[in-house]
This record gives structure tokens, sequence and C-alpha cells, in this order.
């Protein structure tokens, strides 16, 4: 047990937490009771006509197999975006590390792509995947690879978790370099004296210390993939070709903006709040324990 | 330093404040979806209404592609803050007359600005496609468009064809594309934007086919689907082969595909007739033609349905504004506007008067391309089939159906395939629509 800080006075706490009380009320809870209640609703677009309809909208959404099919779309699309962005960034930082002359340069350009805008990041990598005119996707075509991201779904999957992923590296490079940081010298010239050749020590060592900042950016990485990454995929594929890249985040916009069903929509954010819940749960009981915070 | 900023923010806020009030001028706004030089078009058309009077001023605002601009409009009056005008594109018309009680009938607006309302100087085709089964005109047609042919004259002459002489059925295309991709002349033969409105909706009208019942949706809501009918499998098992080998080249759901024509990546494509306006821009040595219809078929080619779009007018604005509206919309009425904006846009005019005005001017003579989708459109009496689609959820079938058609392209599935399941998918959306 840490020990309580006590406050004199009984007023002043409640003071100092109102504020992110009071963002908390209206930017989480205000919206989130909203779409609860439009769950239970059928409406007609403009919202002229409404009627309660208990949890059929729920009913419809999850025997609707374009669901269940954006529910896989979005495990594939998150666990490679994750896995992606993690695995290059750790390999960045393990070679920044070593480098001795101009460490500073080699750092700021690496953070620098975490200042662009999803959509923007989106385009970037559309331009240069774009079948006719990509420099990349003219690459792919003379090694003899068909590509084409508009009618293939592994293609237009491929594009958006490297946009994604790439998107993101910057701030994973951050956190595992400071993480490295952390990791004392003597450790490792102790084992480099005792005949551990690098790979060995990486494995050994390093990546068991890294543990803590590698949760930390599991969990931020999943996140991430979830729900910051609607505006690549939207500037990217649209969902398409068919419903290959359709996540969960993303039907719901096509759903409720696009094609107006609003109870339908709110029923798949109310479902999309219950798995983050129960992801965030899961992640802080059972992953954390197993990481040593040194 | 920051202090400064809100300062001199604050300063700003205040002088615009002041300057709209001092004037007392009533501000229209206009939400479009045009781009490219139809968005100068729009720009120009706005600023010229508000230099030839006083009292109003419109404020045009880009609110993104078609369906973003009406998801805008929508979300705009959900939250009690809707413009004024909203342009809504051809699809988003069943989805516009399901509100009847959000929308002000343009006809009521035209006579509110003093002079009685007169339909009869409108060109048919069009304001029926935007009035309701009544006759009342509920939309403005502002900018009404047809698919035509294009075609790239110097890729047409390296691979050995008649530049003069565009393909007429699509057999004659598809021999064209052929002949394109195997000669060399360009990467493509053949390309298409929007392949729900022109290769299913105006593939219908023009060869006289039914879309769907009810008139297509023109004369009650309850519609089912048609178009797995066999004359649609073979147009669809076509393109599905020619795209194997690259002939034919899909581009995407909207008019994406143009760019591959721009960039003479593909020698033919069909497109919007308000596409005219880039591809002049793009100095190309281009053609154009009528759209291609099916040989063989009794009836084809009929004629087009109207595309593009409308002007829309919310309800619940002051009387005020509502002038303001009637005076825009006679402003663009007028002859010398209408009859520039069909030369310079490619949009069909919607006056008979500038219809006869253009033609009188000998304008058809020089750019006979100017004239093929009014012909298109007005050269038959409209059947059952060719009056138009109007479903209360179109651009949700329509994305049904574009899923369906890229998993065909993909190879993934046939067309016949591919026609079942739009129809079967689109059916229940429609049911689910209309609240059954």
């Amino acid at each position: 047990m840490s020990p309580r800080v006590v406050f004199p006075n009984k007023v002043l706490p409640y003071l100092l937490v109102a504020p992110q009380l009071a963002i908390t009320l209206i930017f989480f809870y205000w919206p989130a009771s909203q779409a609860v209640y439009q769950s239970t609703l059928r409406e007609d677009p403009f919202g002229l006509n409404s009627k309660f309809v208990w949890f059929d909208n729920f009913k419809r959404v999850l025997s609707d197999p374009g669901y269940l099919n954006s529910l896989q779309v979005t495990a594939v699309f998150s666990v490679s975006t994750a896995f992606v962005s993690m695995a290059v960034a750790l390999l960045l930082a393990v070679m920044a590390d070593k480098v001795i002359k101009g460490r500073g340069l080699y750092r700021t350009l690496m953070i620098w792509p975490y200042a662009v805008a999803p959509a923007i990041a989106g385009m970037l990598w559309l331009f240069l995947f774009s079948p006719s005119i990509g420099s990349l996707a003219i690459g792919l075509r003379s090694l003899g690879i068909r590509w084409d991201p508009l009618l293939n779904g592994t293609d237009a999957m491929i594009l958006v978790v490297s946009a994604a992923a790439w998107k993101q590296i910057s701030y994973n490079f951050l956190f595992f370099v400071a993480g490295l940081q952390a990791i004392p010298k003597a450790l490792i010239e102790a084992a480099a004296i005792d005949g551990a050749r690098e790979t060995k020590r990486f494995w050994t060592i390093i990546f068991p210390l890294l543990a803590p900042t590698t949760f930390f950016l599991l969990v931020v990485n999943t996140v991430y993939a979830l729900f910051d990454t609607f505006g690549i995929i939207h500037a990217v594929t649209g969902g398409g070709p068919g419903r290959s890249t359709e996540t969960l985040v993303y039907k719901v916009y096509s759903d409720g903006a696009l094609n107006q069903l609003m109870g339908v929509s709110a029923a798949q954010s109310v479902i999309l709040m219950v798995i983050v819940i129960a992801l965030t749960a899961v992640q802080f009981r059972y992953v954390e324990r197993k990481v040593h915070y040194g | 330093m920051k202090a400064y900023g809100v300062a001199a923010g604050l300063a700003a806020t205040a002088s615009l404040f002041y300057s709209t009030s001092a004037f007392a001028v009533t501000e229209i706004s206009w939400w479009h979806a045009m781009t490219g030089a139809n968005n100068e078009v729009v720009e120009t058309l706005s600023k010229e209404f508000n230099e030839s009077q006083s009292e109003y001023k419109v404020v045009p605002v880009f609110k993104g592609t078609y369906p973003e601009a009406l998801n805008a409009g929508i979300a705009a009056f959900r939250a009690k803050q809707a413009p004024d005008i909203i342009q809504v594109f051809d699809a988003g018309t069943g989805v516009m007359m399901g509100a009847e009680e959000a929308m002000k009938p343009v006809a009521d607006i035209l006579s509110m600005g003093g002079k009685p309302f007169d339909k009869s100087q409108y060109l048919g085709g069009i304001v029926s496609y935007y009035s309701k089964p009544d006759g009342t005109m509920l939309s403005f047609p502002y900018n009404s468009s047809s698919p035509i042919l294009y075609y790239n004259k110097d890729v047409f002459q390296k691979a050995g064809l008649d530049a003069e002489n565009p393909p007429k059925t699509w057999a004659e295309v598809w021999d064209a594309a052929k002949k394109i991709k195997t000669s060399g002349a360009a990467n493509c033969g053949f390309t298409s934007t929007w392949l729900t409105w022109i290769q299913t909706e105006n593939f219908a009208a023009w060869n006289n086919q039914q879309y769907g019942t009810n008139e297509n949706g023109i004369a009650g809501t309850d519609v089912e689907l048609k178009i797995n009918a066999p004359v649609f499998v073979k147009h669809f098992q076509d393109l599905a082969d020619l795209a194997k080998d690259g002939t034919f080249k899909y581009g995407g759901r909207t008019s994406e595909a143009k760019q591959l024509f721009l960039s003479g990546e593909c020698g033919i494509m069909t497109e919007s007739s308000g596409g005219l306006g880039d591809v002049v821009k793009s100095g190309m040595n281009y053609g154009t033609g009528s759209l291609p219809y099916e040989q063989g078929v009794e009836g084809a080619p009929q004629n087009t349905i109207p595309g593009g779009a409308s002007l829309w007018v919310f309800a619940g604005k002051s009387d005020e504004q509502y002038k303001g509206i009637a005076a825009f919309f006679e402003f663009l009425s007028q002859t010398k506007i209408q009859s520039r904006l069909h030369q310079v846009s490619g949009y069909l005019p919607v006056t008979l008067a500038a219809y006869e005005d253009t033609k009188a001017s000998g304008f058809y003579e020089k750019n006979p391309a100017r004239e093929i989708p009014i012909k298109q459109m007005m050269g038959k009496a409209p059947t059952e089939n060719s009056k138009g689609v109007r479903l209360v959820n179109l651009p949700q079938v329509r994305d049904i159906m574009n899923e369906e058609f890229e998993k065909m392209l993909a190879g993934q599935q046939t067309a016949q395939q591919a026609l079942d399941s739009a129809v079967e998918r689109g059916n229940k959306a429609i049911q689910e629509a209309l609240g059954n």
C-alpha cells in the first residue's frame, strides 16, 4: 500500500478534479448515453419520425454477415498494424542506439512522420502505390507482381496497414529509444564479456527489460489501430474493394453517415464500446501482471 | 504573444460582425459538391449574382463529394443548422423526397419571388425527374448531365482506328478497346466512371430495359430490382472478361476513372457530359460520341436519364431568405446565364430558351459534343423504363452494387452471381429503408 495523501481542505480536492470530471461527462458520458439511446430507435435519415424498437437494431447487426466480415477485417488489420509498426520501430531504435555520430539528427528525422495527419499519410501511400502512376507500384509491376489495390482485397489491406503502421513507427521509435537508454550499460557489457553475441544479448537482456515499454506500446498501438485509423482507410480505400478493408469503425461510419441507418450504426458503436472496455480490462488484468517493471 | 493573437482575432471578428450588420445583407448559404472547372463556375455565378444586386449575398461552401455533401446537409438539419440551399445529386433525390417536411418545394419559392412559376419554360424530362408524382417541382435543376462517350483521338490513330468515327455499340467499343490494348497504343482500352449510374441505370434506360418495378421507383416507392436480367448479365460479363487482361480498367466507384483517361492510360471512357470541362482543360486531342447501346435489343437506343444534381431548399427559413433564394434561382434561369453555363461546363441547359439560343448561335455546329447529351435525353419520349431511377436509399443500393461489381472484376465471382446478389441485397435494403 502506498501512503495516502490527505488534504486538509474538504472542498479543494473536488474542485481540483472538477474540470476533468466535466470534460469526461460532456465529451464521453453524454455522447455515449446518446449512442445507447439512439441504438434502441429506428429513424428516417432526417430524424422526422422515430420508433422505439428495443434491441431490434442489435439483432440486425449481429445477424448481418457484413458485420462478421468487418470483425474479421478489424482483427487482421489491428494485429498487423500493431505488429508491423512496433517491430520496425524496435529495429530502428536498436540501430539508432548504436549510432554515435549524428545521433540527434537520426532521431529527429525518425520522429517526423508522426506529425503527418492521418488523411495525408493515407494520400501519400495512395500515390506511391497508385496502380498506374505510383512509383512503388511501377516498381512492383516491373518485378512481375500484379499490384491492384482497387480490386484486390489483399493488396488494399497491405496498403492500409503500411500507411497506418508507417505513421505510428515514429511514436513507437521514440519510446523504444527512451526504453533502451534506461537499460544499464553494465548489464550488456557484462554479458558481452561472458561471450554472449549480439542477438543473444538482445533477446535475453534487452528485450525482456523493454517489456514495460513494449506493453505500453501494445496498448497504445491496438487502440490506435482500432480507432485512429479511420482517416487513413477513408482516404485510401473507403472500405473497399468489396468490403475487404471495412473495419468496425469504418462500418459505423458507412452505415450511419453514408447509408443513413442511424439506429443500426448506433448499435454498432455501443458494441464497439463494450469491446473496448473488455479489451482494456483484459490487457491490464492479465497481460500487465506478467510484465515486470524494473 | 498569445494575448496579441487573441486580441487580433477578436478585432477581426468584431469588424466582420460590424461590416455585415452595417449593410444588412441577407446571406444565403449554398452547400455544393463541385470540384475543378465546375467549382469555378459556382464561384463565378455567386459572385455575379452578388454584384448584380445589394440585398442578398450567396455564399457557396464546398462540402466534398456528392454523397458527402448530402450527408453534411442531413447532419446539419438534425443539428438544426441546415444551410439554405443544398446541391443534391441524382441518387439523393429519393432520399430528399422522403423528407418532405424538411424541404420547401422550389415551385413555391419561385412564386414567392413575385413572378408566377411557369414550369413549361424548363426542359420536360429534367423537370419531371425532380417533381413529385402530382407535378410539383421540388428542386431546382442546377447541373443536369447525361453520360456520353469520350475517346482519345491520338490513341485511336496510333491503334489504326478511325478517329472521326467513335464506336456506337458496346460490341464496337469492346473491339476498339482490344485493338488499342493489343496495338500498344495505350495501356488500357476502356474505362468508365460510375458503373452504377452509367453501366446500370443508364444502360437500362438507353436500352429500354426495366431497372426495377414501379417504373424504376418513379411511380411508387416499393421497388423490386430487375437488374439481373440476361441483358445486364451479358454486359457485365463482357466487362469482367475484358478486365482480366486489363483491356477494361476499373477506376473507382465515382468519377476516379476520369484520371485514367486524362493521363492517357485508357483510350476510351464513358463519363458524364459534365466531365467535359476537365477534358477540355487537359488539352487532350479528344472526341465524343453518344453513349453506346447494346445492338439487337428492341427499342435501343431509347433515351438516357438525367444525372447531375439539383438544388434543394430547406424548410423553416425566413421569408426574406426565401425571397433571396427566389431571386437567385431567377438569376440562374436567365437565358444568357443558362446558355453560358451549358456552353462552358458541358451540363445541359435547364430552360428551352437557353437551348434554342445556343442552337441559334451556331454553337453546336462548332461543338457537336455539347448537343449529344441533349439529343440523347430528348430524342424519344421516355418509356416506363427510361423516366429515371428513384429509390428511397439509392446511394446505399449503389454501394451494394459497387461492392458486388468489385468482387466480380477481381475475379471472385461471375456477372450472374454479382447481379443476383446485388438484387437480393438491394431488395432487402430497400424494404428495410421503407420500414417493412
